[in-house]
């Protein structure tokens, strides 16, 4: 199973928990599985049925570049942290 | 005594080495084409009229006099663009945004900075336009401004936006706000973490507006042609995000605007909005001529992107021995009109460079009455750097700990978590302070009074996205290379030479042209220190394709299988029988015969984007009766990966100091109470000249990338992070008492020393 650590501003949502485990292979089953743990973390994940366009997620320290289509392995470690360009 | 150092480990034959810039002689010798250079049949020039308000009302706006006026071709308002046409209904989720993009190219209801577009005039000649902006009458309703953070956050401020809402992450606040968003970061346990401290300290700092300063101001000529065909030629750093922008804001098609991407005059993160393109666009779709646009200093000033003004508190504590146990950083960033300073990737940078076990970090995004603040190299990255590096030179005065020893000690590394979650991979900050440490700089004393000696270390992601290359074999053995990365800092030759290093051919048989955008496929900007690493990328991809093919084609000739048939060194040979070898050129000779000619082609998104740190230092001497800063000599080390030129990697490296030397030292956005932009020319702007400067010493450390072939890391954003904590931590040093406000000019210096 993965480990997902939940972004700072959604612990609220989580009772505090920082981070769970979740039976995926995808990013689009990580935030569902994320739903069924904590109901309503999916809505401030998700927009327009997309990662939200102000985050990316990073699975074993690289960026994701497929979005929700991303795989994930089985031990990876999934972290939604902020979109970044440059300049 | 001034050196170029280049610590490197592993040696090729083309990469490495420095070679001839392709573009060279053409820019040397004025021949080069730039925007401004455009001409075509029947041009038409361009003027934008602009708000003298920083935030007001339109009440209304009459273009009558203007379209009369003798030579005036068309006269466009907010009116012109589709979003005027479409409703909640039509957009849905996606109507603010459209409604931000689209009232950013031209204000619609409110204005919300001084040189905010409201109409523009195509006309027979510039003087004609002129004269025609100036018969559009607006009636405007001034509104106070909002010009700081501090201002705009108060719970009282003047609200730049009705519709704008407080997002965490989604959730939305009850009431209108400035604050666009909040987001924070958590780790450990912050209390525990200060209890743990020996010593904890609590500062403020703030940091002004500063312009990118590109020497070439925008311009653009747009020509809408009656079949509905969009040709753009601009100076951007990206002609595939300008083609995204124009089409998404004037709702045409993708496929029917095409992006010529001129040479450019400077960029830095400031030449990626579409500005002028959507106005010249519809200018010449109202005129059915091509219409050229192009924006004056002042203009660039007023109404282009700058870096965002800050307000920045950290609390940082460490133990005696020089640990860091906790940091707690609050950061607000200035957005101008409209949402989107980089806060998060501030936030996100701030304690990059250390290992900190207990940290929290909140970012705030806020509008104020200001140009919408655009990219400008690392952004985010200095001013969060001012803030916490300061602390920490402060920690190392009162600790009496060497600064470069103390930063060793808590230097981030491979395998250290950073505070937003993920794991680092291989980096080189370690490398880059023991590069400081030996570095004869760092060695020799200071030997003046007045003089002080700042250091601090600076952090960029680097980037990857999408590249693609094009690469065609000529029946002489040459290739030519097709790209879409516009080339600002010599990246037509980094490319150039990752293809040829690929093919073992030699690096002047390789001809890299960038094209437009009906010509590559689809290409990320030109920044985020994303070119040498993903365009390269797509070149290795693209020679490997070319390699792949002429086995293929070799096998062919000799009648045998491909798997019979390798490629080394710039030459394909047979495994078991040495009489048959061609080199490249003899096998590109025979190509037309044989089936005909070679292309390789490649479109990437590489991960492996290797993270980029540098170290710099700084000795500086203050005037103590002005107040003046004389920078005596600079140091500037960073981990490139791979230098695949070196002499670019200095080039940017001497570049991002002298542009934070300006940030540190004298730039500003000066404004009245009105919030109008007091100093909106280069003679009141002050930025650094050759004058003002030493020659800025380098050293390039080599720790390679494992996510790239050639190891590359991305170097252009790391060298503008140190400048701004080294060169105030050096004043402080010089002068006894803390610098905690940039610029730290003559006046603010006489100040701070009391």
């Amino acid at each position: 199973m993965a480990t997902v650590y939940i972004p700072t501003m959604l612990l609220p949502l989580t009772g505090g928990v920082k981070q769970t485990r979740v039976e995926a292979s995808s990013v689009r089953q990580i935030i569902n599985g994320l739903e069924e743990q904590f109901p309503g973390i999916r809505e401030r994940l998700m927009e327009d049925n997309q990662v939200r366009s102000n985050l990316a997620v990073s699975i074993d320290g690289e960026i994701a570049r497929m979005g929700l289509l991303e795989r994930v392995g089985e031990n990876s470690e999934v972290h939604f942290v902020p979109a970044i360009s440059g300049g | 005594m001034t050196s170029n150092i280049v610590l490197s480990e592993v040696e090729y034959n083309v990469v490495g080495k420095r070679h001839i810039r392709p573009d060279g002689v053409d820019k040397v010798t004025g021949r080069a084409q730039y925007g401004a250079d455009v001409q075509l049949t029947g041009l038409l020039q361009g003027r934008v009229l602009r708000s003298p308000h920083a935030h007001a009302r339109v009440i209304s706006i009459d273009t009558s006099a203007a379209e009369a006026h003798p030579g005036v071709f068309a006269v466009v308002t907010a009116a012109d663009l589709p979003f005027a046409s479409l409703t909640r209904d039509d957009l849905g989720g996606d109507y603010q945004r459209l409604k931000f993009a689209s009232n950013h190219v031209m204000a619609s209801d409110k204005v919300l900075f001084k040189g905010h577009p409201v109409a523009a005039v195509a006309a027979e000649s510039q003087h004609v336009a002129e004269e025609a902006i100036n018969l559009i009458k607006v009636d405007y309703e001034v509104i106070p401004p909002s010009m700081t953070v501090r201002q705009a956050m108060e719970p009282d401020a003047s609200l730049l936006h009705d519709d704008l809402f407080t997002s965490e992450l989604g959730q939305l606040s009850d009431k209108p706000s400035n604050v666009a968003s909040h987001m924070a970061f958590e780790a450990g346990d912050i209390d525990e973490g200060i209890k743990q401290a020996d010593v904890v300290l609590e500062r403020e700092f703030e940091t002004a507006s500063v312009h990118q300063g590109y020497i070439e101001p925008h311009n653009s000529t747009a020509f809408w042609n009656t079949d509905g065909q969009l040709n753009i030629w601009t100076s951007t750093q990206g002609p595939f995000v300008v083609r995204t922008n124009v089409a998404d804001i004037l709702r045409h098609p993708v496929s029917r605007v095409k992006v010529t991407p001129m040479e450019i005059g400077g960029g830095f993160g400031g030449k990626i909005t579409a500005y002028l393109e959507p106005i010249a666009a519809l200018l010449s779709k109202k005129s059915a001529r091509p219409v050229k646009l192009l924006m004056s200093r002042t203009e660039v000033f007023e109404a282009s992107g700058p870096a965002p003004g800050t307000w920045m508190k950290v609390k940082l504590g460490a133990t005696s021995e020089g640990k860091i146990t906790a940091a707690d950083i609050f950061l607000a960033f200035e957005a101008g009109a409209y949402p989107g300073s980089p806060v998060m990737q501030g936030a996100a940078c701030a304690l990059a460079c250390y290992d900190v076990p207990n940290a929290r970090i909140n970012g705030y995004d806020v509008v104020v009455n200001k140009p919408k603040t655009a990219a400008y190299r690392a952004p985010g990255s200095p001013q969060a750097a001012f803030a916490v590096e300061s602390v920490i030179d402060e920690i190392c005065e009162q600790l009496g700990v060497d600064p470069v020893e103390f930063r060793l000690r808590n230097a981030s590394r491979e395998g250290v978590r950073r505070v937003e979650g993920p794991v680092f991979r291989r980096i080189g900050l370690v490398e880059c302070l023991e590069a400081a440490r030996n570095h004869d700089h760092y060695k020799m004393p200071l030997n003046g009074p007045n003089q002080g000696r700042g250091i601090a270390a600076g952090f960029w992601f680097n980037r990857g996205f999408q590249s693609a290359v094009n690469i065609s074999v000529n029946p002489d053995g040459t290739v030519n290379l097709i790209e879409g990365s516009v080339d600002i800092g010599g990246s037509r030759a980094s490319i150039a030479q990752q293809a040829a290093e690929t093919l073992g051919i030699a690096y002047e048989d390789v001809k890299p042209t960038v094209v437009d955008t009906d010509s590559i496929g689809y290409t990320m900007v030109t920044g985020g220190s994303r070119t040498t690493f993903a365009t390269g990328w797509a070149a290795i991809e693209a020679a490997e394709d070319v390699k792949m093919q002429m086995v293929e084609r070799a096998a062919k000739i000799w009648d045998t299988p491909v798997e019979d048939v390798e490629y080394a060194d710039g030459a394909l040979s047979h495994k078991s029988d040495p009489e048959l070898r061609m080199t490249f050129r003899e096998l590109a000779r025979q190509l037309l015969g044989t089936g005909g000619g070679i292309t390789g082609a490649s479109n990437v998104d590489p991960t492996g984007e290797g993270n980029g740190f540098g170290v710099h230092l700084v000795d500086v001497e203050v005037d103590p009766d002005t107040g003046k800063v004389t920078i005596l000599r600079y140091t500037a080390v960073q981990d490139a990966g791979k230098a695949i030129h070196p002499s670019y990697v200095e080039g940017q490296m001497q570049g991002g100091v002298v542009q934070g030397i300006g940030w540190a030292l004298n730039e500003e956005y000066f404004f009245n109470d009105q919030g109008q932009m007091m100093n909106s020319s280069f003679l009141d702007y002050r930025m650094p000249t050759a004058l003002d400067l030493p020659m800025i010493d380098t050293v390039i450390v080599e720790v390679a990338n494992p996510g790239h072939p050639y190891g590359v890391r991305g170097v252009g954003e790391v060298p503008i992070v140190p400048p701004l904590p080294a060169i105030g931590c050096a004043i402080s040093h010089a002068i006894g008492n803390r610098i905690n406000r940039l610029p730290a000019n003559p006046g603010a210096v006489l100040e701070a020393m009391g």
